[in-house]
């Protein structure tokens, strides 16, 4: 068994909760350990962390942290709105709490005392930590993204931080167990060396994770299946919205209308009149051709509804078909496209398109 | 002093104490106290069936009334752990009957229920009054109509969110006319249909029912027919809400509801138009619960104009598709609120209308009394979190998931460590903590730190190394469950101080570093502990190499040794001297229980167990004296 890598002394006085040992007595400046590198159990070796301390010693940020957890005792917490950038290269391993004892501690003595209760400010150590890290950063989004197909071939991302870690507590496992693991299709592993520091990136195909997020299956389930039955009858696009362009014929543009919006025939004719009054209404008074008459809303109803457009769709197969034959459901399904033409173009679509022309566009 | 006080006397002092951690207490201040207090015991909290036997509750609480059980662990809720994992009631339902124990009240989370043992159950047990069962599953309707049938006295059935196959809906007509008694009815989870006839029947002949909870599949005609009859209603759960609000029926719906004064708490709407809200509106001014977190189909100006109306909710269930308006909108509304559970309507999806750490930041300035919390939302800040902290110090549970398993800040890049700090360093109460985002090993010191009061803590995604383990486990005194997927620990943390595990209930790790080798040094060396493997590759764990990893594991203490029921790719080990043969179940002896056994904090578990474990300890130190007073010490600390 491996020695333990924090040893929890009991009894520290001046700390309620200690999950930590050694915490020096309040008054005297506290001094900075660099908790990340320090235990034998670490996962840099010390040449790492040499380096480390010789850049903090440089490199040291005393910029005023956006929380304080100071311990009982020292002033009380101020929350400053968190301001800290990152900034590549920097490592700021100053820490808030020692953390080990001093055995085999690397001591920052250098840097300001901790009874301010001024926070260790999280850099990404990571990047400029150590050559294993920053090689782990850089794979990580190559690794999300190919998270679906790395169940084949795990190999490279574990020479990021699993394969250091490994380095420290495995005592006799095979070089290569890390590939051992078994790789279940669906997806467990999808480890956080690939996915994290992934803000910038909002994949395209979101690797599905076995499990995430955490919702029952039961919850999942029904949810599901209340979409599929919900009738969206008020306005609101539904979960999925159902948007299809509607173009007319001599309108200058086309518009969109969503289906789902609409329940029955009537409403979606109404929206569309609505919708287009203003192309043949505006037809007549921009050019003012002498040949046109004046449209009022009523001669509008009359043009959709009698004799001179017809609402067409496009459907699944590429196919123009005429609206109002099939029941809504089954036409919202189908839909690609509206299309508002004149009857006489639509003469070639049934041969009783003329009369059903006439008649309103509702089942 | 105590000991001129006459048993009946004591047992009577002890009947006002109720809950299952002082009675627990209670329990170890001397022989006869736990002696008393044992025979008194009526209601028992089992949270993990397989750390003690039916025969030992039996023996220890002979006058047992009501039973809560809970089966498998938590992450099987979400598709980890295989369906024969385990969890079975059949065999506790055989014992309590074998023994002619007067069962009253069976309450089951997570475990497997197969028709045979509702039927057992039904006919075991005379005055058997209620059942509850939680997200179980293994039953068809037929088990319900053996309950129905056959419990003379039944007041409760209560079923939530199970997975029932219930493909015929005959169960509600087995309910014989004499049964008078329901107070409560719950079966919103059903999928199929219901005879409404008989439900209307069953709801007219039972004047107290208090809690009726409908299924998708009984329409609005009957909904206001029932209301009807049951004006008395304290909790209504909706089934299908779909009318046409300038229809007759509507109006009769909007009588029917405008009688129910009492309605205190509202949920279901599972299908729904949205249209017709303004008919509940009535009653929402009553509302303490209101639960919409299975109607997608409310949302937007409706679901606010609903919330308006709740000015007295102190529970609220939602989708997110409320967003961060809408939860602007509970902040200003509801004052009262204490809990507040924001699920994602498409988990899988772009998360267009999801909500965002503005919903929760308004919520936690507008509703100071918020305790709880359950929030899925696509992002989360540092300097959000703060504030939220800041608002609410009062949190007893935070559980916060961000969709997307390891988001930083994203106006900072920063891991949310500070964020998650500063809530465990202000809500000092805290006892159930879920964390997510891009977390490393710096929160898990401030969790070990800060969290004195945590009980449970899930952890997904998150750490850098060992570290982070081994913090919560040295700093969080009180924690009994642990859960774990996907971090870097591996054997370095979980060998450090096994121990611990007694103190708690259970430890669930799965996709971390932990090997074949770790696992089993622990079974080992504790033999109060089961170690279980779960190995997805199909590999029975005999043939893995020790420094495999494996996939998941449990490790849970328990007194009665390794389960006989677990599954065969799923095995577990006992303290075994270098072999890895499966022994036969063996009680441990006394001696060795003590010798293994260390007196940790014990008054933070609801489980009897450590106090039943902790018996022997006290039997063991030759406790002579039967009086309370030499024990002052031990009472002041318990």
């Amino acid at each position: 068994m491996s020695p333990p890598l924090l040893g929890v002394e009991e009894g520290q006085s001046n700390v309620s909760s200690p999950a930590v040992d050694c915490i020096p007595e309040t008054g005297l400046g506290m001094k900075e350990w660099n908790y990340l590198g320090v235990s034998d159990f670490s996962s840099v070796d010390s040449s790492d962390v040499m380096s480390l301390s010789e850049d903090n010693k440089s490199n040291l940020n005393l910029k005023a942290t956006e929380l304080r957890l100071g311990l009982p005792g020292s002033q009380s917490p101020e929350r400053v709105t968190e301001l800290r950038l990152l900034s590549s290269g920097k490592v700021d391993e100053k820490t808030l709490f020692p953390l080990l004892p001093s055995k085999d501690g690397i001591c920052l003595s250098s840097q300001k005392s901790v009874v301010t209760g001024n926070k260790r400010g999280f850099s990404d150590t990571m990047d400029g930590f150590s050559e294993v890290k920053s090689t782990m950063y850089t794979e990580k989004n190559w690794m999300f993204h190919g998270a679906g197909s790395d169940s084949q071939s795990p190999q490279p991302p574990s020479h990021g931080k699993y394969s250091v870690a490994q380095a420290s507590v495995k005592k006799d496992g095979p070089a290569n167990a890390i590939q051992d693991r078994p790789c279940a299709t669906n997806g467990t592993n999808l480890n956080r060396t690939g996915i994290s520091n992934n803000s910038s990136n909002a994949p395209a195909a979101k690797a599905q994770v076995v499990g995430w997020p955490p919702v029952r299956s039961f919850r999942t389930k029904t949810l599901a299946t209340s979409s599929k039955n919900n009738d969206e009858v008020d306005g609101k696009p539904g979960p999925t919205a159902l948007f299809v362009k509607v173009c007319m014929a001599g309108a200058p543009y086309l518009r969109k209308v969503d289906l789902r919006v609409y329940s029955t025939y009537q409403e979606l004719s109404s929206a569309l009149e609505k919708m287009f009054s203003c192309f043949t209404l505006g037809q007549c008074g921009a050019h003012g051709t002498p040949g046109k008459e004046i449209l009022s809303e009523s001669k509008l109803k009359d043009l959709l509804h009698g004799s001179e457009y017809v609402i067409t769709y496009e459907d699944k197969d590429g196919d123009w078909m005429l609206v109002g034959d099939v029941p809504w459901e089954m036409f919202i399904e189908t839909c690609k496209r509206l299309k508002i033409m004149k009857s006489t173009d639509a003469i070639g679509l049934a041969p009783r398109a003329m009369e059903k022309s006439k008649k309103d566009c509702c089942t | 002093m105590m000991n001129y006080f006459p048993d009946e006397v004591l047992e009577h002092v002890f009947d006002f104490i109720t809950c299952h951690k002082d009675r627990n207490s209670v329990s170890l201040v001397c022989k006869s106290w736990h002696r008393i207090e044992r025979y008194s015991r009526r209601r028992v909290f089992i949270g993990n069936c397989y750390s003690i036997s039916p025969e030992r509750l039996i023996a220890r609480f002979p006058g047992v009334k009501s039973l809560t059980l809970k089966g498998k662990p938590h992450f099987a809720d979400f598709n980890l752990v295989p369906y024969d994992w385990g969890g079975f009631v059949y065999p506790w339902i055989k014992v309590l009957a074998e023994t002619g124990i007067g069962l009253e009240e069976l309450r089951l989370k997570r475990m497997v229920v197969s028709d045979e043992s509702l039927e057992l159950l039904s006919k075991s047990f005379v005055n058997f009054q209620s059942l509850v069962l939680v997200s179980c599953d293994g039953f068809s309707a037929d088990g319900l109509a053996a309950i129905a049938a056959n419990c003379r006295f039944l007041r409760e059935l209560d079923l939530q969110e199970n997975e029932v196959d219930d493909h015929r809906g005959h169960w509600l007509s087995c309910f014989p006319e004499s049964c008078t008694s329901l107070v409560s009815l719950n079966f919103a989870c059903l999928k199929g249909e219901v005879n409404l006839g008989a439900l209307e029947r069953l709801v007219s002949r039972s004047p107290n029912l208090k809690s009726l909870r409908l299924n998708r599949s009984v329409p609005l005609d009957t909904l206001q027919k029932l209301l009807m009859r049951a004006p008395q209603l304290v909790d209504l759960g909706i089934g299908s809400y779909v009318h046409d609000p300038l229809s007759e029926a509507s109006n009769k719906l909007k009588h029917a509801i405008q009688r129910c004064k009492s309605i205190m708490s509202l949920s279901g709407f599972l299908e729904v138009a949205p249209r017709c809200m303004s008919a509940i509106y009535p009653i929402c001014g009553n509302l303490t619960t209101l639960n919409l977190s299975y109607a997608p189909g409310i949302h937007g100006n409706k679901l606010t104009k609903l919330i308006q109306h709740c000015r007295k909710l102190q529970r609220l269930w939602i989708l997110d598709c409320i967003g961060d308006k809408g939860l602007g909108v509970v902040a200003s509304t509801c004052k009262e609120l204490q809990e507040l559970r924001v699920f994602p309507s498409d988990p899988f999806g772009a998360g267009n209308d999801a909500v965002t750490e503005e919903g929760l930041v308004l919520v936690s300035a507008g509703c100071p009394k918020l305790n709880s919390l359950l929030y899925f939302c696509q992002q989360m800040t540092n300097a959000a979190l703060i504030t939220v902290a800041k608002n609410c110090p009062n949190f007893i549970r935070f559980r916060l998931c961000i969709l997307d398993p390891v988001r930083p800040d994203p106006v900072t890049n920063q891991p949310l460590d500070e964020g998650f700090g500063a809530i465990v360093q202000s809500c000092k109460q805290l006892k159930r903590l879920s964390l997510s985002g891009l977390l490393t090993d710096q929160v898990f010191l401030y969790i070990g730190m800060y969290a004195e009061q945590l009980e449970m803590l899930s952890i997904a995604f998150a750490a850098d190394s060992d570290k982070g383990m081994l913090y919560v486990l040295n700093g969080c005194k009180k924690l009994r469950k642990l859960e774990i997927r996907d971090c870097p620990f591996g054997n370095a943390a979980l060998l450090e101080d096994v121990g611990k595990y007694e103190t708690m209930r259970s430890l669930w790790m799965s996709s971390c570093e932990v090997t074949l080798g770790g696992c089993k040094t622990v079974a080992e060396n504790m033999p109060s502990l089961n170690v279980e493997i779960i190995n997805e590759s199909g590999q029975t764990v005999f043939n893995l190499d020790e420094g495999q990893k494996v996939d998941k594991m449990y490790l849970y203490r328990t007194l009665v040794g390794h389960r006989k029921d677990a599954p065969e790719s799923n095995q577990t080990y006992l303290k075994c001297r270098g072999d890895l043969t499966r022994s036969d179940h063996h009680e441990p002896s006394l001696n060795d229980m003590i010798k293994d056994m260390k007196l940790k904090n014990i008054s933070g578990d609801d489980d009897f167990i450590i106090s039943e474990s902790n018996n022997f300890k006290l039997q063991s130190q030759l406790f002579e004296k039967e009086e309370a007073e030499i024990m002052i010490l031990k009472w002041k600390r318990l």
